[in-house]
């Protein structure tokens, strides 16, 4: 792998850029693989990235039906925080969230993370207490977060409107440590880094079905022949029922579709995160000047990776009565992505009923933020059979009632 | 946008008076039922790329709940059924089978 550097760009600036390799590569799948990891997104990239990195395990290959982080890598709002409620989440958000400070400089590919601050708006009686808790909570958990006033509110974010008549801002939760990344990059980035770890990344190969024998896996049919493996990591979100199902197993998931969309490109007026939760809008301006707007996601099971358009126009009023000036503003693009939510709003991080099959999934409206840290938990999980990240995450909590309750911080918006 | 035809008042449906009740269904369990019984019933779903079986609430008209077999790849709607049924009715599941052949839903196909 060549290493990108800015003594690398000066010298193939003078051999007119000749000197550039490939950033990973596009092999044909083998016959057999230590690993294997059912999709190259973010989660799946970064699961194998630290199979390689912590554990050593670079036989692996990553398939993937589509290309490349063309799943919900893309098309995300690229929200990073880890303002969660519950012990467990905070561990592995808070975890995902250090790890994307130093990702650009661990992968020698700039991922542009910038930690600009999330700022979630409290906007009814209810969500005042409900984020001071947070705030309370992320404070036992060493999560820095913390609860502002309105005044302050309107300081670090003087285009909005604080007084609205329908819902006023009454505070915020604020953490001047989350930010945003840019997605594909970090898609792109690990891709690289696994690549030359000697990992085959096999785009436009379509896992049709799992092949088992006394219960342990023994390989996978594909669109491109069946490959055999030892372990086999299902890292595919929305679609997590649709391959589970192929294993023999069913998960406690419905998949919906969950939109965003992007403005015409303005000069730079808001240089932070902003998340309302109960009219259910978040809104960032990205480095080329486009607001990034995300809404709520459809209510019904959707495979098609787009929404209603009434949920867009729901999001749309929402942030115009918060943000004014953005109501004569035009919207360039809207795309939707298919999520995986669950019961409780938590992922699923475990093993599975078939020996060897190992399951990461549920992420639903948030799992842009996770990548890093799913991937290392992930990894271990798979590596060692057990992780202390992913305990709490077993597949099977639901039975046990032991859920991980994030309905409050992310019921809604990410 | 979605349209549904509601079988209580005999009228096509936007999805936006509509609300969405998940999968239709399912069995219930009560008090003195296992826990994985308990977690089957709450939380487990077919959650299929392909034909759905679910739940609607005429939200914004009747007030009533009925049933609608959709395709969830495609959106296409293959027919809704009153709530009042412990299955999907035998000529809309014909109707499925016509355009979807080999299309299962737990036990039934």
């Amino acid at each position: 792998m060549k290493r990108y550097s800015a003594f690398a760009i000066a010298k193939e600036a003078l051999r007119q850029h000749v000197g550039w390799t490939r950033a990973w590569g596009n092999p044909e799948p083998k016959k057999r693989y230590d690993v294997i990891i059912i999709g190259a997104g973010g989660h799946g990239l970064a699961t194998a990235y630290f199979l390689g990195k912590n554990f050593g395990i670079t036989n692996v290959a990553v398939l993937e039906k589509g290309w490349l982080g063309g799943g919900n890598t893309g098309r995300n709002t690229t929200i990073i925080r880890s303002n969660y409620l519950q012990d467990p989440s905070a561990a592995i958000y808070e975890k995902s969230r250090s790890l994307y400070e130093t990702m650009s400089q661990d992968l020698n590919y700039n991922v542009m993370f910038s930690p600009r601050g999330v700022l979630m708006l409290a906007q009814t009686q209810h969500e005042i207490r409900g984020y001071k808790r947070t705030a309370h909570a992320n404070a036992l958990q060493g999560v820095e977060t913390r609860w502002i006033e309105p005044a302050e509110v309107k300081e670090i974010c003087p285009i909005m409107n604080i007084d609205g008549p329908r819902y006023p801002v009454l505070g915020g939760l604020w953490q001047a440590r989350g930010g945003t990344a840019r997605h594909d990059a970090v898609a792109w980035g690990y891709a690289r880094a696994c690549s030359d770890m000697g990992m085959d990344i096999i785009q436009q190969c379509e896992v049709t079905g799992v092949t088992t024998s006394a219960g342990n896996v023994t390989g996978v049919n594909t669109t491109r022949g069946d490959i055999a493996c030892d372990k086999l990591g299902m890292v595919v979100a929305g679609h997590a029922s649709h391959v589970a199902n192929m294993a023999g197993f069913q998960l406690p998931i419905e998949s919906v579709a969950l939109q965003a969309l992007v403005s015409e490109p303005i000069k730079p007026c808001m240089d932070i995160v902003v998340m309302a939760n109960t009219v259910h809008g978040y809104m960032s301006q990205s480095d080329k000047g486009e607001m990034v707007i995300g809404g709520g996601t459809d209510g019904y099971n959707n495979y098609t990776q787009r929404g209603s358009f009434h949920h867009i126009e729901e999001t749309v009023r929402a942030l115009v009565e918060t943000f004014p000036m953005i109501a004569r503003l035009k919207m360039l693009r809207q795309w939707g992505g298919i999520v995986d939510v669950t019961g409780d709003r938590s992922p699923i991080l475990s093993k599975t009923p078939v020996e060897g099959v190992f399951v990461n999934c549920g992420w639903g409206t948030g799992g842009f933020k996770a990548i890093p840290g799913s991937g290392w938990a992930m990894a271990e999980l798979m590596a060692k059979g057990h992780s202390p990240l992913t305990e709490e995450f077993d597949m099977n909590r639901f039975g046990r009632g032991k859920f991980i309750d994030e309905s409050v911080a992310a019921g809604v918006a990410h | 946008m979605l349209t549904l035809y509601c079988p209580c008042c005999g009228e096509d449906v936007d999805e936006t008076d509509l609300h969405a009740g998940g999968e239709a269904h399912l069995k219930r369990f009560g008090p003195g039922s296992s826990d994985e019984e308990f977690e089957g019933y709450l939380f487990m779903r077919e959650n299929p790329k392909g034909v759905h079986f679910e739940r609607w609430h005429h939200t914004y008209g009747c007030g009533k709940w009925f049933l609608a077999a959709r395709c969830t790849q495609t959106l296409e709607v293959f027919g809704t059924y009153p709530a009042q049924t412990l299955e999907p009715p035998k000529d809309i599941r014909d109707k499925i089978t016509k355009k979807r052949p080999g299309w299962t839903w737990g036990a039934l196909s």
